[in-house]
């Protein structure tokens, strides 16, 4: 079984039997990394370079412990004090990066579409680990990974993402995917913070979030920022708490329990509280662990494609 | 000696003249000297055989960025001029947003010159003055002296004038002389930092989106400030259903505003920014398929007076970024007939009347530069194959750039010469 794209850049328009490979490989992997010597020798003489422009912790160090993980040789890149800086053009630095014979090049990116430019300009797979407010497949991967391992099936699961929708690259590409594998998809925040023509992408919209919880199996709550509030998205942190927050009063006037998700960083008590966060139907670490496992998949997978 | 060409056996367009149909037309010295259902033939003549083609008073690209001075890497006057005259454009009107801007009658009377030499002169190259001292929008530019010096209108096109009283102003100085300003409207608190379309697109592509909100806003407070002022207002390239409307509206109520649209806002959605291509990225952005009805329909019924390109050159390293660094534009002057051709004549929205008012009656009227075509008065023309098909190659491009996104598309219709002061440039 192979992907049909030799780039991993969106889950727009992947087609669904990708998406479950890439699920299914995710489980082998995860039981590799569930034994004491947690490394195989997959990728060995492969080598990776992990070019990231924006910063990142979580995501960054899942790559490259994927990457490991599967004896691939490792070179990192990140703007700050690079060439880069010295005004060289992306097109310039990723050549001159496979020019040094990279067979992989994982991207982050504060712009939308550069993977895909990428894609232009070097030979090499090209990973999308997040481009802009465009999309980040590596994660939505990993959230519906983690949807399949609870709810044994992502059709007809009813998940709504809860938060800013419009800057969310997360949100678009579990939107993507989850409406792809026939979940029930919703997305619930302040009116502001929800881009243009959402529901042209098969998703409801809700604004008060007593009104969704009711009706879903899971949250996947996105991180608020606060530099949002100043660009007069919204007017305080307390508000939006006080009417978006997930809070454990809140899931308690609902009768069935409600699988919580979260991409990281938290803001305790501000999207959610920090006992629903560590609560029993919080599957925030396990998120963390899948997303080393999917990383692992998705590495795989593209390295025997064409 | 002088010289005589015959141009026989074509059509004949001149809505002025309400000429449509077959005409024999002689020149002499570049003027004409008789236009008649037949002429018979003397062997002194150059005879120039248009059979199956159309010819119609000298198309105007009211609308171009021809670079210079400042940014002679992307296009100059003498390569601008030359892609003019392919594209089958005996006149453009040059935008002011060059290095230094059109503020000043030196740069007016610079640009004037260097048209003058460029290719012969065969195109006519009519400045437009900014409105503001390098176009910041803060304080009037010395209007009346760039006027004086050729400026045939006045813009800080590229960005619009966003003050309303700075607008204000500059219609009432403005009235004085009866020159239009082309404004660009595009609110900027309401633009921001977009760079595609707001809507489903820009949604899907995590793109930031410039509303349709932004253009009609401002066409919406000019209106009233021109009616306020009684200022002459003309819209660059209208790009959303909203501002047909907004504009239609104003005619019925005789405001003096008239308004252009591109040959891409006429034909391309905002469903090809998918390719993150930055060939699609220019502003207004491209819009909606309810836009393009919209537009069509304006250009139908009259509400939409003018088709102008927005040559906008830039060089392929400027383009060959990523979708938010690349610079808005694309070029336009050697694609802009076939589009309107295989667009609008070709299925029935224009009629080959309409389409010369908008290419040249119209056009020429609003900048002050009409042609007669009548005995006595310069032979100034477009000639136009209606049926040939041709597939637009961005290698034979005469323009210094290439940037386009109709690369290898087939058209219907095409410009096949020009004829200006004397000068006859068939290709």
């Amino acid at each position: 079984m192979k992907l049909s794209s030799k780039h991993l850049l969106g889950l727009y328009k992947m087609p669904a039997k990708d998406i479950e490979l890439i699920v299914e490989t995710a489980t082998s992997f995860k039981e590799i990394l569930n034994r004491p010597i947690k490394k195989v020798p997959t990728l060995q003489g492969k080598t990776i370079a992990n070019l990231f422009f924006e910063n990142s912790t979580r995501t960054r160090i899942s790559f490259e412990l994927a990457e490991r993980r599967l004896s691939a040789d490792v070179v990192n890149f990140s703007s700050a004090g690079s060439s880069v800086s010295k005004g060289e053009t992306l097109k310039d630095t990723a050549r001159n990066i496979e020019a040094m014979k990279i067979d992989m090049v994982v991207i982050r990116h504060n712009i939308a579409g550069t993977p895909h430019f990428l894609t232009q300009v070097v030979k090499s797979n090209v990973i999308n680990a997040g481009d802009g407010l465009h999309e980040h497949p590596t994660q939505a991967l990993l959230d519906m990974y983690t949807l399949q391992e609870k709810f044994g099936k992502l059709e007809n699961v009813r998940v709504c993402i809860v938060g800013d929708i419009a800057h969310s690259r997360v949100a678009l590409s579990n939107i993507y995917g989850l409406t792809t594998m026939g979940a029930q998809v919703s997305v619930c925040g302040p009116a502001t913070l929800i881009p243009r023509n959402i529901q042209m992408l098969g998703v409801k919209v809700f604004h008060h979030i007593d009104d969704i919880l009711p009706k879903v199996d899971a949250l996947n709550v996105l991180r608020i920022q606060l530099e949002r509030q100043a660009g007069g998205m919204f007017p305080t942190l307390r508000e939006y708490h006080r009417f978006f927050g997930v809070t454990k009063e809140r899931l308690g006037r609902v009768d069935h329990p409600i699988t919580i998700m979260h991409p990281g960083p938290i803001n305790r008590d501000v999207e959610l509280s920090a006992d629903v966060a560590d609560g029993p139907h919080s599957v925030i670490l396990e998120q963390v662990l899948n997303g080393v496992a999917v990383r692992m998949a998705v590495l795989y997978l593209l390295s025997a494609t064409e | 000696m002088s010289e005589m060409i015959l141009f026989q056996d074509g059509v004949l367009i001149d809505p002025l003249s309400q000429r449509d149909g077959k005409y024999d037309v002689l020149i002499r010295n570049g003027q004409i000297e008789s236009i008649k259902s037949s002429i018979e033939l003397k062997k002194e003549y150059r005879i120039v055989n248009l059979k199956d083609k159309i010819f119609c008073p000298g198309f105007i690209d009211m609308h171009v960025h021809l670079r210079e001075p400042g940014f002679e890497h992307k296009e100059t006057i003498e390569t601008g001029t030359l892609s003019a005259a392919f594209g089958g454009f005996t006149a453009v009107c040059c935008m002011p947003n060059t290095n230094p801007a059109i503020d000043d009658e030196s740069i007016a009377l610079f640009v004037q010159s260097q048209g003058k030499r460029a290719n012969g002169g065969i195109v006519d190259v009519y400045p437009v003055g900014a409105v503001t001292k390098r176009r910041e929008g803060k304080e009037l530019a010395p209007i009346a002296e760039l006027v004086q010096a050729g400026a045939v209108a006045l813009s800080d096109d590229g960005a619009p004038v966003s003050d309303a009283e700075m607008m204000r102003r500059a219609f009432e100085y403005a009235g004085m002389f009866d020159v239009p300003i082309i404004q660009h409207c595009e609110e900027p608190t309401l633009a921001k930092h977009g760079v595609v379309n707001e809507g489903f697109v820009s949604t899907s592509l995590g793109l930031p989106g410039i509303p349709s909100v932004a253009e009609e806003v401002m066409i919406a407070r000019d209106l009233i400030l021109t009616q306020y002022t009684n200022g002459r207002y003309h819209i660059a390239h209208v790009s959303t259903a909203g501002s047909v409307e907004l504009i239609r509206r104003a005619k019925k109520e005789k405001n003096r505003v008239t308004c252009e649209v591109t040959p891409h806002h006429f034909t391309l959605t905002d469903e090809l920014v998918r390719s993150y291509n930055t060939n699609t990225k220019m502003n207004p952005p491209l819009r909606t398929q309810t836009d393009i009805d919209a537009i069509k329909e304006g250009l139908r019924d009259g509400t939409i007076d003018v088709i102008a390109t927005d040559h906008a050159p830039h060089s392929l390293d400027e383009k060959e970024v990523d979708f938010l660094q690349a610079p808005f534009g694309i070029v336009g002057l050697e694609t802009a007939i076939g589009l309107a051709m295989t667009e609008l004549v070709h299925t029935g929205i224009l009629s080959l009347n309409q389409l010369v008012e908008k290419f040249s009656v119209n056009p020429r009227r609003i900048v002050g530069k009409p042609i007669t075509v009548e005995e006595g008065q310069e032979a100034n023309f477009t000639f136009i194959d209606p049926n040939a098909e041709w597939k637009v190659d961005i290698g034979q491009f005469k323009s210094k750039s290439k940037n386009t996104p109709f690369g290898d598309r087939v058209l219907k219709g095409r410009a096949v010469g020009i004829m200006n002061h004397g000068q006859l440039f068939l290709y």
